[in-house]
């Protein structure tokens, strides 16, 4: 048996934790009021086209996306919009949200809500992008960036191969794990509508092979569609990376500052081409998302099938609610995603999962001394010298940062994590790049 | 209910930690510290113990009265450079130049640099090399090795080492061949196994090379940095063999005496002195590879590797500003 | 012996004799030119080389003032806040100028938003920095504008004038401060504002620049601005001014009257170094704790101590 596939430089191991890996999709109850951030892709925030009062429909439009990176916000129930009020977000601050109060579950019309299942694609290539756009569907991996802005190839570029994330390599995360298994069919089809879209014939589909289930099905699945492969890859954090899913699958480097089209190649996550499936074959907009709830001390890990704005409590309450000992309640997986400060947001189109870490789990050790072990460099997946760029960083030698190319890091937290001293590298790195960035904004 | 805490992810640690590294390292060196004990009996206790305590001693009072930082003497590190202290000296020493060397190693080469992790030079090398030119007598009076059981416990005989013999015998002008039919010279066995006279934990290569692989395994070194040192002292060994067999002796004769083993393996692999990339490490070992075969070929002393080692510590902020490890899609491909 | 030595000591001579001639031509040619005034001005500035003056160090102060007074013959839009009216009378005096006197300032921290007033609700784990902190979240106490007491101010102060009081959680600034406007650049949520003294060091502000509507602000902290516009009303001096439900006293036109005092809900607005006030004011409700001083010195701490 020949070695599997992966990324060439660093990577770690972490814990997998897939507690919630074998819990089938369910659907949470439907909240009664929803909370939706304007701000839930990418880019700039949509415009909101209701006002307070009005009656709204599920699937209406509610926020527009207008400028060139922005998505369209669509309303995830039916009912009365209480008010456009500053509502608190996963990021800790207060930002614009449509607050509406539900009634009823009252569709808007032309959405095929069944589950049966449309193989014929009629849309051509325009009207693809514009569905998708209309749809509001943004990267459902977590990144929130517009799926038509991607599907959009600039003159002079040409892209050859559409890659599908549904590697899943943060620890505890099971939902596209679970969409693969059980809309695998919808998902091919998904794919195949992205093909259309950009106009390419080669797909590949890389899943790491914890998931061995889920690599079987589609590669059952995938024998009725040309051009779709399934990929099966090494276990190693971060292979969700773009750019190291990239080189894992199909051996090319992104140049540093570029966009993976650069190499031929557009990555797309699976849970997005599933998107892209319901709202090109069933007029339906991203209303809702799978959401895995999990943790060691949650009762029931799983995977629920969320309305878009419905309050976080809720999906936790669904688990069998909140652990007397919860230390930290984390929106996305341990290594990349973000302490909440509340349980009190809701459930937005770039939450992949909740994680409810206990208390013991929750704090760090005591940053010691750097011993100089170089294991931070080891395991950079962008070939970088973190322990340098967080020393830069915290002595403000900002241009020292910038020509180590502290731009590259991914912040995927693989030297926090390996740290035998437990020092803060990714939190001065953020830091750096952030001064960094608006240094390099106020140059140009 | 209580506070969630908030932190920048990642929220997860692997559990590496300071002091499981040095305790492996501490584990890894066991097997050399076996067969010294084996060897020198008694005496090589006495300098172990002297030596550990004495580095945890220092670094305690230092810590707790002159820096009057956090107290981190139980991390491991003093340990770790008290017991490679005690490998590079004689299990014959008095034991105050124990004690001196131990003063040297935690005071001067690591906690008036700020302690653990900021010390530019291998702590126990620099006590070693303190020793080795403050008491030369001392220093290079080794005890002949004498297996435990093997004929009670008499009084040490001194004897050179391998290196000793062969520095003086090529300083006197005999041939290779000469040299080796010197009955002091210990066979290719006694070399391998450590029966030969040296400091205390040079003497065994597969113990040594034992800890080496079990260090590997649990990611504490890199095994580049030995294996290049050995290579390259081996290769040129090996071509000034082929040229003059008379005068230069076969190269596996270098690898197995002397502290090359212990100094490829537990010092120049020292996390905090050595580079922190691949590719410096490489040019790291090829540097102390070469300086340590110059110094044993032609220069003063029979051991060189020692001072290779210090010699390279003191370029490695060098090479970690020229030598950056391959950065992702730096190179564009055409 | 001797003719080693001889040899030597000839031989040192004559290289040292050689130096010599070559060391002195080459400093005859490249010799610089400088204005001696540039060097007398500068003999009199602290030498902090703060920044606190807009330019990376003193020498370069010096430069531009004696180029300024040489183009313009004036030292307008030039002061050094360290040294302040008696540097500048220096400086002044060397290049033949007279200088307008500034009025001295000092570095205010607008947020009280101490560990008793803006209960944390959330716990912070990670390094002791603002800049990262204001990235990551709202702060322990949940207000978005307000100070995260991780101390990016005290370390940016060269002239150790501003601390963190362990009581409040909150910096505290003293009489070190020379206004140099280091903590106003280093906050990342621009709560440091440089104020005039005042006189007699008395001042009144507005200690909060939460822009959040009141219910949201006061949930937070119980001494925000919520925005009432009550001192906007009562000030006989228009020196208060609302913006994004909050409000601001322009210290210039403030003349120190202390009505709004009184009259904040919240006491969000702060007065500082006045004598205790006639007992008239005292039986009002919400007066300061300023009234009385000795009885009430703990809760006064709060708010004297951010400046004090």
């Amino acid at each position: 048996m020949n070695a599997l596939k992966t990324f060439k430089i660093g990577g770690v191991h972490p814990e997998e934790n897939k507690l919630s890996e074998h819990v089938a999709i369910q659907s949470l109850p439907l909240p009664k009021q929803v909370i939706l951030p304007l701000g839930q892709n990418l880019g700039a925030p949509s415009k909101p086209i209701v006002k307070k009062g009005d009656l709204v429909k599920v699937g209406q439009l509610i926020a527009k996306g207008e400028s060139f990176i922005s998505a369209n916000l669509h309303s995830p129930v039916s009912g009365k919009v209480l008010k456009l009020d500053d509502a608190m977000d996963a990021s800790g601050y207060r930002r614009p949200a449509i607050f509406i109060d539900v009634e009823d579950d009252v569709w808007e019309e032309g959405i095929d809500k069944s589950d049966s299942i449309v193989r014929e694609i009629t849309a051509g290539k325009q009207e693809i992008i514009e569905k998708i756009k209309a749809a509001g569907i943004v990267g459902l991996g977590g990144a929130t960036f517009p799926t038509h802005v991607k599907l959009m190839i600039p003159d002079g570029k040409k892209a050859e191969y559409l890659i599908i994330n549904g590697v899943e390599c943060e620890p505890y995360l099971t939902s596209d794990h679970r969409l693969m298994l059980e809309k695998g069919e919808e998902m091919l089809i998904g794919i195949q509508i992205l093909m259309k879209a950009m106009q390419v014939d080669k797909a590949i589909i890389g899943i790491e092979n914890n998931k061995p289930d889920a690599i079987n099905h589609l590669t059952e699945l995938s024998k009725n569609y040309a051009g779709i492969n399934v990929q099966p890859l090494k276990v190693k954090y971060p292979q969700g990376g773009e750019k190291q899913l990239i080189k894992a699958t199909v051996n090319r480097e992104v140049p540093s500052g570029k966009l993976p089209i650069e190499v031929g190649c557009v990555v797309s996550n699976v849970g997005t081409a599933f998107a892209v499936y319901e709202a090109v074959q069933k007029n339906k907009p991203l209303i809702d998302r799978i959401v895995t709830i999990t943790g060691k001390a949650v009762k029931k890990p799983s995977n629920f099938k969320v309305r878009i704005g419905t309050p976080l409590l809720q999906l936790i309450e669904a688990a069998d609610g909140l652990p007397e000992n919860t230390g930290k309640v984390i929106n996305g997986g341990p290594m990349m995603g973000k302490s909440l400060s509340t349980v009190d947001v809701p459930i937005v189109k770039g939450s992949s999962g909740i994680l409810l870490m206990k208390q013991e789990e929750s704090h760090r050790d005591t940053p010691k001394v750097c011993i100089r072990c170089s294991k931070c460099t080891v395991v950079c997946p962008m070939g970088l010298e973190p322990f340098l760029l967080s020393k830069s960083a915290k002595l403000g030698k900002f241009d020292k940062a910038e020509n180590e190319r502290i731009m590259d890091c991914i912040e995927c937290g693989s030297c926090q994590f390996t740290c035998p001293s437990n020092l803060p590298l990714l939190d001065f790195i953020r830091l750096g790049k952030n001064k960094v960035g608006q240094i390099i904004r106020s140059r140009k | 209910m209580s506070q969630f805490t908030i932190s920048g992810s990642p929220h997860v640690h692997g559990d590496d930690s300071v002091k499981k590294i040095m305790y492996t390292v501490v584990l890894a060196m066991v097997p050399a510290m076996l067969v010294s004990v084996y060897f020198f009996g008694f005496d090589a206790i006495r300098v172990l113990l002297v030596s550990v305590i004495s580095c945890l001693f220092f670094e305690w009072i230092i810590q707790k009265y002159l820096i009057k930082g956090p107290l981190t003497i139980n991390d491991g590190s003093a340990v770790v450079a008290g017991i490679l202290l005690a490998f590079n000296i004689p299990a014959g020493i008095p034991w105050w130049i124990v004690v001196i060397g131990s003063l040297v190693t935690i005071g001067i080469a690591k906690m008036s640099f700020g302690g653990l992790g900021k010390n530019p030079f291998n702590p126990a090398l620099v006590g070693r090399v303190f020793m080795l030119i403050s008491f030369p007598v001392q220093m290079t009076s080794w005890p002949v090795a004498r297996p435990l059981f093997a004929g009670g416990f008499t009084d040490a005989i001194t004897g050179p080492t391998a290196l000793g013999i062969l520095k003086e015998g090529v300083g006197a002008g005999k041939t290779i061949d000469q040299i080796l039919a010197d009955p002091a010279m210990p066979s290719y066995i006694d070399r391998l196994a450590g029966n030969m006279s040296g400091s205390l934990g040079e003497i065994s290569a597969i113990a040594l090379i034992l800890g080496g692989l079990f260090m590997v395994w649990r990611k504490v070194i890199d095994w580049q940095i030995p294996v290049t040192i050995i290579l390259t002292v081996f290769v040129v060994a090996g071509v000034f063999h082929l040229i003059d067999p008379q005068h230069y002796i076969d190269p596996t004769f270098h690898l197995f005496t002397g502290g090359l083993m212990l100094g490829a393996i537990y010092m120049a692999t020292d996390m905090v002195s050595s580079p922190m990339n691949m590719n410096g490490k490489i040019v790291y070992a090829v540097g102390i590879g070469l300086i340590t075969i110059i110094i044993r070929l032609w220069g003063a002393y029979p051991e060189g590797i020692s001072f290779a080692i210090l010699i390279m510590n003191a370029f490695t902020p060098l090479i970690n500003n020229s030598f950056k490890p391959k950065r992702f899609g730096l190179v564009t491909k055409k | 012996m001797n003719d080693v030595l001889l040899f030597t000591l000839l031989t040192l001579g004559l290289l040292g004799t050689v130096s010599a001639v070559i060391l002195y031509f080459v400093a005859q040619k490249f010799k610089v030119i400088e204005d001696p005034t540039i060097d007398m001005v500068d003999e009199v500035l602290p030498k902090a080389n703060c920044g606190g003056c807009g330019f990376p160090g003193c020498r370069n102060f010096a430069e531009m003032t004696v180029k300024s007074a040489k183009e313009n013959q004036s030292l307008e839009g030039l002061n050094c806040p360290v040294g302040g009216n008696a540097v500048m009378k220096e400086v002044a005096a060397i290049l033949g100028l007279e200088v307008q006197e500034q009025e001295p300032q000092i570095a205010v921290v607008r947020c009280n938003g101490s560990l008793a007033n803006a209960p944390a609700k959330s716990t912070y784990e990670g390094p002791s920095t603002c800049a990262f902190a204001h990235n990551l979240f709202a702060g322990e106490g949940g207000c978005p504008h307000g100070c995260l007491g991780l101390g990016d101010c005290v370390a940016s102060c060269d002239f150790d004038a501003i601390e963190m009081d362990p009581l409040t959680g909150l910096p505290v600034v003293n009489d070190k401060c020379v206004a140099c406007g280091a903590c106003v650049k280093a906050c990342p949520r621009g709560i440091i504002e440089l104020r005039p003294k005042g006189k007699k060091d008395r001042r009144i502000y507005v200690s909060c620049i939460n822009e959040e509507k009141g219910g949201v602000a006061k949930k937070n902290c119980s001494v925000a601005c919520i925005g009432c516009s009550k001192c906007f009303k009562v000030c006989p001096f228009d020196a208060i001014t609302m913006n994004n439900n909050l409000a601001y006293i322009d210290p210039i036109a403030c003349k120190l009257c202390r009505k709004c005092v009184v009259e904040c809900p919240t006491d969000a607005i702060i007065e500082l170094n006045f004598p205790p006030r006639k007992v008239k004011v005292e039986t009002t409700e919400s007066a300061p704790p300023a009234v009385a001083e000795k009885s009430a010195e703990k809760s006064e701490n709060s708010q004297n101590d951010i400046q004090a």
